[in-house]
């Protein structure tokens, strides 16, 4: 190949003004309320009297040029040529004319496309790579987030939640997919199995012995190489060691689960933000469809809808309830294992006679 | 072309959710140009036996572009002798516009530009923040970037670096807005552009900005430097909206949503349906903006809220940021100039004092609170914690120093 030579051009992050709708750019900074007309429609007044109205639709998240350029086509057509992307990958698109909403959510409609995900709905999960492209996923992502948004599909375009609901999914206990009201994570449930004979060439033994954080992976000699070995009785079979390592297999075809986490909050709306807690595990990891994670993530939507107040979020509606209820109520088993034991977990249990009967 | 079969991903194409397996197919049996083609139907054809074995085929390497050390996460197929169309199928991480706005034109541009090198397939975007252009070859990888590259797009982080940053839309839609979100999104992330490309921090650094404490872009539970909307004024009391809500939802809806559920009870419903707020009190929680966006406004003396150490689980669990300036003006070019001098202190002391693959939060944690601020020399305030010290066992033989200190920096603020 002959020597490349282009230098780059260092311009970082691009400029948004240029790619928003001139509605926007004309009113920057001066919005004065909004309105949410119906669900995946909002509407947002300026104090200049003009406004902007959004109408939000699901994707597949991984998109295909075709679908790409039929979203820009339906932009083209139906809105004004300006698009805006949500955190959770739903597409926006926003018109000046209140009258060019109805045929957009027809025609994305019409396109497969779900109109929806605002205010006190089931939000699109977030959701990471999985195996379709990541090197340490212990489950898919997009076939995960496929399967149970069919199944809350009508909770995506209608809002009949108490508030807004946060779902993710995460491949691996890193947990990329971030904090949410419900998380769906991989749960490895046995320590790696090390393939001695390529760690002295693939690792750098020092750097996986420090990535541990339980302090269970040490240095030795297995079969005359330098290899790693693994105090089993210690190891929280977290998969820390694997990416640096990938000698040290953690995914497990069988015994690789899934886990189920609630009550993580972003906001600080109300309470100050949350992380999630332990509810369920041992969930099969279970392709194509996964139903047995969405089968609990269902559950604890029909209690939380049924028994929480206007505006909670599920970590404030349990807070209102107590956990002892939330696991009643969601008929979930409370086992040993939520009870923490890492760092600063006193600060987790219960220190005083407040107990709901 | 042998299609692949794919018993358990055609399980996927049934039900309402718009279905990714049957945008690969679409690539395989659509489209016009043979090498697309080939790549889905391996690609399909890697991902079916992964549905099969329950297993990751893919692992990584060594892949950047020329004058850059990040940016590529690079994939190499374990499996490439059965999926060899596929077998190189790295991900360009590209950043988007700060608050992610994009013409349709420019879509297309990007799209027909991936469509001569790539796969046809890419996410808007990844958890990071960056546009995933999702599946090229090693040489094709230089070819997309310097085509995008000439048109205004350059590469995210990737590795041990500064990361793509992300804000929320912001000013740009949203009443709540306190804050000039893109442009100290900007600010930030682009003063640090050699840190972005070339990795060369002990781990990853995040920047996030939210105009308000609505935080949807998660900053605080997930960046490194979270930079929060916020003001220090009164709340704006709409009067003649807050009656007009009472008349359609009722004075118990407002009791019941709004003055009950405030976090530290500073809200009061008058018997003549007046609402009133004890501003010293309010924590602006958002609560009660959030129900009734008509009638109440964010206070018009804006500023941000500054946490730093935000980040998920690896290695000693997930934790939030932490606050290290309560509230800072941006209004003039100095304000915005000392946020980018705060941001260059704290990566500075991260790079030399964290660990290897240490973040700035685990940092913290490690050498205490104390340290750091002294370290990008900021001094200690309140609010930067939630509780004062509960154990005794201190030793605390400067503290007529200290307190001496804390005198003077009131006596300076007046």
């Amino acid at each position: 190949m002959a020597m490349h030579s282009r230098q780059p051009i260092e311009s970082g992050c691009p400029d948004g003004f240029q790619y928003m709708h001139p509605t926007m750019v004309k009113n920057y900074g001066q919005w004065k309320y909004h309105e949410h007309p119906q669900p995946g429609v909002l509407k947002h007044v300026a104090y200049s009297g003009e406004e902007i109205w959004t109408v939000r639709a699901g994707t597949q998240r991984i998109l295909d040029v075709f679908t790409l350029r039929k979203l820009c086509d339906i932009g083209d057509k139906f809105a004004d040529g300006y698009v805006h992307f949500t955190i959770r990958s739903n597409i926006e698109y926003m018109v000046a004319d209140g009258s060019k909403v109805a045929p957009l959510i027809k025609e994305l409609t019409d396109n497969g496309f779900i109109v929806g995900g605002t205010k006190n709905s089931v939000a699109m999960i977030s959701h990471t790579q999985g195996w379709l492209h990541c090197d340490i996923p212990g489950t898919d992502a997009s076939g995960v987030v496929k399967s149970m948004m069919d199944e809350l599909i009508d909770e995506f375009r209608t809002n009949t939640m108490p508030n807004r609901v946060h779902i993710t999914t995460s491949c691996c206990q890193i947990n990329c997919g971030g904090q949410g009201d419900i998380a769906i994570n991989v749960q490895h449930t046995k320590p790696p199995k090390i393939n001695h004979d390529l760690v002295a060439n693939v690792c750098e033994r020092p750097s996986v012995v420090a990535r541990c954080p339980v302090a269970a992976i040490r240095p030795a000699m297995v079969n005359g190489k330098p290899s790693l070995e693994v105090d089993e009785k210690k190891c929280i079979c977290c998969g820390a060691c694997f990416p640096p390592c990938p000698p040290m297999q953690i995914n497990d075809a069988e015994n690789s689960k899934l886990a189920i986490w609630v009550g993580g909050n972003h906001s600080n709306a109300r309470s100050k933000p949350t992380f999630q807690r332990l509810v369920a595990s041992g969930v099969p990891n279970n392709p194509p469809r996964w139903p047995e994670a969405t089968a609990i993530v269902k559950k604890i939507l029909k209690v939380y809808k049924e028994d929480a107040k206007d505006w909670e979020r599920i970590n404030d509606w349990i807070e209102r309830i107590g956990w002892p209820r939330f696991f009643e109520l969601t008929n979930l088993p409370f086992t040993k294992f939520h009870i923490d034991n890492w760092r600063g977990a006193r600060r987790s249990l219960n220190s005083s006679t407040h107990i709901r009967f | 072309m042998n299609k692949h079969e794919t018993p358990m991903l055609d399980q996927l194409e049934s039900g309402e959710w718009p279905s990714f397996i049957s945008g690969f197919k679409r690539l395989r049996d659509e489209h016009p140009e043979k090498r697309i083609n080939e790549v889905a139907n391996s690609l399909l054809g890697q991902l079916e036996h992964s549905y099969e074995t329950r297993k990751g085929y893919w692992k990584g390497g060594t892949v950047s572009v020329f004058g850059y050390g990040g940016g590529i996460i690079p994939r190499f197929s374990e499996v490439g002798h059965a999926f060899p169309e596929s077998k190189e199928f790295h991900t360009l991480r590209v950043q988007p516009p700060a608050g992610n706005f994009y013409t349709t034109s420019m879509l297309r541009q990007l799209a027909d530009s991936w469509e001569k090198y790539g796969s046809g397939l890419q996410t808007f975007h990844g958890q990071t923040g960056n546009i995933m252009f999702i599946g090229t070859t090693t040489e094709n990888t230089q070819h997309f970037f310097d085509e995008i590259n000439e048109y205004g797009w350059d590469l995210g982080g990737a590795g041990p670096c500064v990361r793509t940053a992300m804000s929320c839309i912001g000013a740009a839609r949203c009443e709540m807005s306190c804050a000039h979100e893109h442009k100290i999104h900007r600010l930030l992330v682009n003063n640090f552009t050699d840190d972005v490309h070339r990795p060369a921090l002990p781990y990853k650094f995040k920047f996030k900005v939210s105009g308000c404490p609505n935080d949807c872009q998660n900053a605080i539970e997930r960046a490194d430097m979270a930079v929060i909307g916020t003001w220090r004024d009164d709340i704006q009391i709409d009067e003649a909206e807050v009656a007009a809500f009472i008349a359609k939802k009722g004075r118990q809806y407002v009791i019941d949503n709004v003055i009950t559920r405030c976090p530290t009870s500073c809200m009061t419903l008058s018997d003549d349906d007046k609402l009133s707020v004890d501003n010293r009190n309010c924590v602006r929680c958002m609560h009660c903006l959030n129900v009734m966006p008509k009638a109440l406004h964010p206070g018009k003396d804006h500023g941000v809220t500054i946490l730093i150490g935000g980040k998920r689980t690896l290695k000693i669990g997930d934790l939030m940021g932490t606050v290290v300036v309560p509230f800072k003006k941006l209004e003039t070019d100095e304000d915005y100039e000392s946020l980018v001098e705060l941001a260059e202190e704290t990566i500075d002391f991260f790079a030399e004092n964290a660990l290897e693959h240490e973040r700035t939060g685990e940092m913290i944690e490690r050498i205490g609170l104390v340290n750091f601020l002294e370290g990008i020399g900021i001094d200690v305030d309140p609010n930067m914690v939630a509780e004062p010290r509960q154990c005794s066992y201190v030793r605390m033989d400067t503290w007529d120093e200290e307190a001496a200190k804390w005198f003077e920096r009131k006596a300076e603020a007046g």
